[in-house]
């Protein structure tokens, strides 16, 4: 109900703001000025984190860096601002920022009452459960009459109780305040299974006493869908968001990464020469220039490189594809046909 | 002479020592510790918790501890990883400042230390320029010196602002500002003059009555979206305003209390004696004032800079920003314990020297009537 409240208030008192500031024109500004004010989380294992230098790491930051070096032709090109969850909003809607790269859930509200567009999905997160290895569960179907640690009050609760409802299954909540209390009672094994969101599970594993004593289940079982988000209404900048995370999906589907992009520019995969603008005016369309796709897979990676180096399996984070990997390889990572 | 016990004259027996009971250690913990049997009880009690919770404590904070390394495998050990406040320290005191641009901040830091310590020197003459210059050229100074662009320097916006240093800046603002901004607040609210009383009174009442939180998100939430399109104000600066604001309404409360204790006489000896009304206030009234609530001022002041630590709320990094955010790289997951007791322990000690600050000033001020 606040929230609704808070949303529709957030709405109306942005309602002519967007619609003015949509016509600015992000991409000439963000040329204009010559760097891109990106917004990221002040702290998330993976996603955006600082490290003992000064500089921020992780999936949402490295999409910003893909972002400049498509745009300005260099990565470093960033100015980060951290935002809580509560101010992310506000911070695009009035202009502060010009992207907002911050683990945030792409749901119909947000798309349609704040004023804003999601660019596309950089992250396919969810709801999942963790078990310690010697119970031996494979599935979270197999979790009958488990008792579950879970923080109370959220929607990782309600998510719970919708799951264990539909596959008829009973379960035993042991609800908690905070996040690091229900973690120190699984630690202590006050419960069977431990559950929240999927990329907050390997963060939440490596503080265990036994890391490696304990499994995520293959079973997502909410749908929290994670990409970047622009303002309402600009839509040449929505446009290079959007075919920038394409570029990125299409360079992994095509074996292109930043060490041998440029041999592959002599490619005779169609494909590849139109991604990277071997062929066709493909960077010129969304206002950029043909090295558009170049720029940030040499600099950056593709989606495979930015995934491995930040959440991977080699990580500590230690995530699996899953349904992060390509659309050809049983995943929901589809880059829509650059031609 | 005869076999009675010995007798003085008036005036001239020696000091006796007292009863081997009453001094020493046994004496103290006669008094102290075993007065009655309730307290035998809570003594007991006492120790025995102490006994319960200290050698873990001990062992986990210096015993068990790591102490040598860089990485996160130094951390083998049960007790604290202190490695990580280690490895981290320079983003704990400076956030994300350029580390070539950090010598900006310590020779601030410096700047302010050399003007602080002439003040607490009794025999230094010119205290008045001393204090003068630190309240109205200083902030001049440290604000070319932190942001740049003065003298050719790099600019260093204020998202890289962050750690103890943004603590201290929010702090000191809040503090520098809200004193003055306090005291015409409380001299409003005592002023007979309906339009200026009645704007101090709704002045203070309404930012006495909202928590500091709802004065940070709206300074950072709702107010950008009210500023006409193009203009945005820094995000900083809308805290700092925000946080200044807040503290003087409190302050303002503090200083009425002060007013409200002197005697009318002092007013009425004051006008006997041909003074206007700022001539008044400024020599007679409020030097008495504010000497008399030096404790309650400190007491904002220290509730102010515990406060600030709200500022993480809107996305500001400062110092538990910084600890939390430094907890959150996948390299160092969980050792949260050792970044906030390392906080509590920083924030101690700024707050106890506060603290005896104030007790000084007091001391100093002292004026028997």
């Amino acid at each position: 109900m606040i929230r609704t409240i808070f949303y529709a208030l957030t709405a109306a008192a942005t309602a002519g703001l967007v619609a003015s500031a949509a016509s600015a024109g992000t991409l000439d500004d963000v040329k204009k000025k010559g760097f891109i004010q990106c917004g990221v989380s002040e702290g998330l294992p993976g996603f955006s984190a600082p490290d003992t230098a000064g500089n921020w790491t992780g999936l949402d930051v490295d999409f910003c860096k893909a972002l400049a070096a498509a745009v300005l032709g260099d990565a470093s090109k960033v100015k980060y601002s951290p935002l809580s969850a509560k101010v992310r909003f506000t911070a695009l809607q009035s202009g502060e920022i010009d992207l907002l790269s911050r683990n945030t859930t792409w749901t119909l509200v947000r798309d349609t009452s704040l004023g804003l567009n999601f660019a596309g999905v950089m992250f396919y997160d969810g709801q999942g459960f963790m078990v310690p290895k010697k119970l031996g569960v494979k599935s979270a179907k197999e979790l009958k009459g488990a008792s579950v640690c879970v923080q109370i009050g959220t929607t990782t609760e309600l998510n719970m109780a919708d799951f264990f409802r539909a596959n008829k299954l009973d379960y035993k909540p042991v609800v908690f305040e905070k996040a690091d209390e229900t973690l120190a009672a699984y630690d202590t094994g006050r419960c069977d299974a431990f559950t929240t969101d999927a990329s907050g599970l390997a963060a939440y594993r490596i503080k265990l006493k036994d890391p490696q004593g304990h499994l995520i289940l293959p079973e997502l079982i909410s749908k929290e869908p994670l990409g970047p988000v622009v303002r309402h209404g600009d839509d040449q900048w929505l446009d290079v968001n959007r075919w920038l995370i394409y570029a990125l999906l299409e360079a992994e589907e095509l074996g292109v990464d930043s060490k041998n992009v440029d041999e592959q520019k002599k490619s005779a995969n169609p494909n590849t020469k139109r991604l990277l603008g071997v062929e066709g005016d493909m960077g010129k369309n969304l206002g950029l220039d043909n090295d558009w796709a170049v720029r940030p897979i040499k600099q950056v990676g593709n989606y495979a490189e930015i995934f491995d180096r930040n959440v991977g399996p080699k990580t500590t984070l230690g995530l699996e594809r899953g349904t992060n990997a390509l659309w050809n390889k049983g995943g929901l990572m589809y880059s829509m046909p650059i031609r | 002479m005869n076999d009675r016990a010995q007798t003085y004259l008036p005036g001239t027996h020696p000091d006796l020592p007292p009863p081997p009971s009453m001094v020493g250690v046994y004496g103290w913990l006669r008094a102290n510790l075993f007065s009655s049997p309730v307290n035998v009880i809570l003594t007991l009690l006492a120790a025995y918790i102490i006994y319960l919770a200290f050698p873990p404590l001990i062992q986990w904070v210096f015993i068990n501890a790591d102490w040598q390394g860089d990485t996160r495998e130094a951390c083998r050990r049960e007790g604290a990883c202190w490695v990580f406040v280690k490895v981290w320290l320079r983003q704990f005191m400076y956030g994300r400042y350029p580390s070539t641009e950090i010598w900006r901040i310590n020779t601030a830091y410096a700047i302010l230390a050399l003007g602080m310590i002439p003040m607490f020197i009794p025999r230094v003459r010119g205290k008045a320029w001393i204090a003068a210059f630190l309240l109205f050229g200083y902030p001049v100074v440290a604000y070319y010196l932190f942001y740049g662009s003065a003298f050719g320097q790099v600019v260093v916006e204020t998202p890289l602002w962050g750690g103890l240093f943004l603590t201290l800046v929010i702090a000191s603002v809040g503090i520098v500002g809200s004193l003055p901004i306090g005291i015409v607040l409380a001299l409003g609210r005592r002023s007979r003059l309906p339009i200026i009383q009645s704007v101090s009174i709704a002045f203070i009442e309404i930012w006495r009555g909202v928590p500091l939180i709802t004065v940070l998100f709206m300074a950072s939430v709702m107010f950008p979206l009210f500023m006409p399109e193009g203009l945005t104000i820094d995000r900083l600066a809308r805290a700092l305003v925000g946080v200044m604001l807040f503290s003087a309404a409190y302050m303002a409360e503090v200083v009425r209390g002060g007013l409200q204790a002197i005697p009318k006489g002092q007013y009425e000896a004051a006008q006997a004696l041909g003074l206007n009304y700022g001539k008044m206030m400024a020599l007679i009234i409020l030097p008495q004032a504010l000497k008399l609530v030096i404790p309650g001022i400190v007491n904002t002041f220290i509730g102010l800079f515990k406060d600030t630590t709200l500022v993480l709320i809107i996305g500001l990094m400062d110092f538990l920003g910084t600890i939390q955010s430094a907890g959150t790289n996948p390299q160092w997951l969980g050792f949260a314990i050792e970044g906030y007791v390392f906080s509590a322990l920083v924030f101690w000690v700024f707050c106890f020297g506060m603290s005896r600050y104030s007790q000084h000033l007091e001391r100093k001020l002292r004026t028997t009537h």
